[in-house]
């Protein structure tokens, strides 16, 4: 199971202060949230992808080109990478070349986005929002698989000949996520090619993403790339923790008060009740995060938002001090109890690499090696019997 | 024998009000009329002043809280529905229309659904039929012929020459909203004889 964090990259006023970062300052804290997910024992860091303001993040791979340089061990992602409105040759490449870069610590997550004006701004049409996520992600998928590709579709220039540079590293692609809050087509898409799906559930109840997830895990099984409990499921939470309760919810309540989604709106207790946010102890935080495998099943890749609503930069880090130090490392040990064997842990490169080598192994033993398997079995069958 | 499902949405705001006081008439009456086939009839009322915060909150953050799901359950389940709003400025409330803002496009696909309205002027009756009535067409709801509006005056008056006083509206649009939950359709106009002048007492008139 991997733990790590994933950053909208918005720019927030700081409610008690009145503070609002520049692009820059949230540029450079978003890479020292990074260097200390990696430096707290987290797995995974994920950037969102935005081309408005008030959010930074519109070049990913440009920023996790630089957080890999200045990392070692922590995976970089998206949360998300829009399928819709990138050119999915441009996607092949950049994260390819990031993948190399990294040195495979590198995967990524396909979304639709959340902002409609993004499909002009890229010249795509917004009525079309999920048959692009299809057909660019197929045409996607061949890139990373073919070496030299032929295809035509609807929505660009057909292809001829073309070969996306460079090849993934070793040939395996990074694995890929598919994110979605509401979208049954998506769950399928996910569930068809047998890559991950991230539910990002933390603004809503749980009832509802229960459905989108049993979805995927059925079709997945249907379309036979193991059983439903060996589906690839990521979720998202939403804490804010200090050792003592009361003063967690004494420090967040003017930042949630003022959030830019939920701000105004429920009291923090009704939405704390309703959601996944926690705020609280650690204890309270490791207590919910525990509730989601018992709603959603045994899963793969867990990531909590920690850096939004304004919050400097210096608490996200304390935060995360927390997160990496006291919940992490008991939640690690709650999730594998109990855990069934056959159900997979996080992807890692590694682990892709191991995988394809044994098929491949297999295969060869299978078509080479097939015969003569027979022959001594039936040699076996026969001593036995005399 | 499953009972009839009839919920009853009023948007009344105070307590007690005269649109929950018109809303519960009319259930009573659809209830009454339902009565005489034997099924027992269950009443839901949903006071939307109750729900006013979750209402609100479900713009904000995109999903109802638990009160206000259950009665967004209650109304899309229902077999029928009672819909009573205070007339503000013109139009329905503007809570009795968050309320439908709130709810699936097609959960009243198809549902009966009884339109009725209070308001302090007569003058404003019409807004039933140009604001009320198109917004549950939109929801392709089959809204019942008869709407009910309840000005202050009707309370105590007896109709005029050309409108029924209030209970006799009352009842009539209940009919017809019974009418349809139970198959039964609505009750045939008894047949009036055409009242003719003799041919001969029409000469002698013009005679004269």
């Amino acid at each position: 199971m991997q733990f790590g964090i994933f950053s909208v990259g918005d720019v927030t006023t700081d409610p008690t202060t009145g503070r609002t970062p520049s692009e820059h300052e949230r540029i450079k804290a978003m890479v020292a949230i990074a260097r200390k997910a990696e430096e707290v024992g987290l797995d995974v860091f994920a950037t969102g992808e935005h081309h408005n303001p008030p959010f930074v993040p519109s070049s990913p791979t440009t920023m996790l080109g630089y957080i890999a340089a200045q990392t070692d061990r922590i995976i970089l992602s998206t949360s998300t990478t829009l399928i819709t409105t990138n050119d999915p040759v441009k996607i092949a490449e950049d994260f390819a070349m990031l993948q190399h870069l990294a040195e495979g610590r590198v995967d990524v997550m396909m979304g639709r986005g959340n902002t409609g004006p993004v499909y002009p701004w890229f010249g795509k049409d917004i009525r079309q929002g999920i048959p692009l996520a299809i057909e660019n992600y197929a045409l996607l998928h061949e890139l990373w698989r073919e070496e030299v590709v032929d295809w035509s579709g609807r929505f660009r220039t057909p292809l001829q000949g073309f070969t996306s540079t460079p090849r993934p590293l070793d040939d395996v692609p990074p694995f890929v996520w598919h994110g979605s809050i509401r979208s049954p087509e998506i769950a399928e898409q996910a569930a068809y090619y047998g890559d991950g799906f991230f539910a990002n559930n933390i603004f809503w109840p749980k009832e509802h993403f229960q459905k989108l997830i049993d979805l995927y895990r059925e079709r997945y099984a249907h379309y036979g790339h193991g059983t439903p409990e060996q589906a690839i499921v990521g979720l998202g939470g939403q804490v804010f923790m200090r050792k003592n309760s009361q003063d967690a919810v004494r420090e967040f309540r003017p930042y949630f008060d003022n959030a830019p989604v939920y701000g105004h709106g429920p009291s923090l207790e009704e939405f704390t009740e309703q959601t996944p946010l926690t705020v609280g102890s650690p204890q309270e935080v490791i207590e919910k995060t525990l509730t989601f495998r018992e709603t959603f099943g045994d899963y793969q890749r867990q990531l909590f938002l920690m850096d939004h609503a304004g919050l400097p930069l210096k608490t996200v880090l304390e935060q995360l001090d927390l997160l990496g130090e006291e919940v992490v490392p008991v939640l690690r040990e709650e999730f594998a109890k109990g855990r069934p064997a056959e159900v997979p842990d996080g992807p890692t490169h590694a682990a892709l690499v191991a995988d394809r080598d044994r098929k491949a192994a297999e295969q060869a033993a299978g078509t080479t090696g097939g015969t003569s398997d027979e022959t001594t079995d039936e040699n076996e069958k026969a001593e036995v019997s005399k | 024998m499953t009972a009839y499902k009839l919920v009853v949405v009023s948007a009344g705001l105070s307590k007690p009000s005269s649109t929950r006081l018109l809303a519960d008439r009319l259930a009573d009456s659809t209830a009454r009329q339902l009565g005489t086939d034997g099924r027992p009839v269950d009443v839901t009322v949903v006071e939307l002043r109750d729900l006013a915060v979750e209402i609100a909150n479900n713009f904000v953050t995109g999903f109802p809280g638990a009160a206000l799901r259950e009665a967004i359950e209650a109304v899309t389940e229902a077999d029928g529905l009672i819909a009573v709003t205070p007339i503000f400025t013109a139009s329905y409330s503007g809570l009795f229309k968050s309320f439908f803002d709130v709810i699936d496009h097609d959960a009243l696909t198809g549902k009966p659904v009884l339109i009725a309205a209070t308001g302090g002027t007569p003058r404003h009756s019409l807004a039933l039929e140009h604001a009320v009535r198109p917004l549950f067409a939109y929801l392709r709801a089959v809204v019942l012929p008869t709407s009910v509006y309840a000005a202050t005056d009707d309370w105590g008056g007896t109709g005029d020459g050309l409108t029924d006083g209030l209970p006799r509206r009352i009842d009539r649009a209940a009919g017809e909203l019974a009418a349809l939950l139970s198959g039964r359709g609505p009750a045939a106009a008894p047949a009036v004889p055409e009242q003719v002048v003799p041919f001969e007492q029409q000469l002698a008139a013009l005679r004269g």
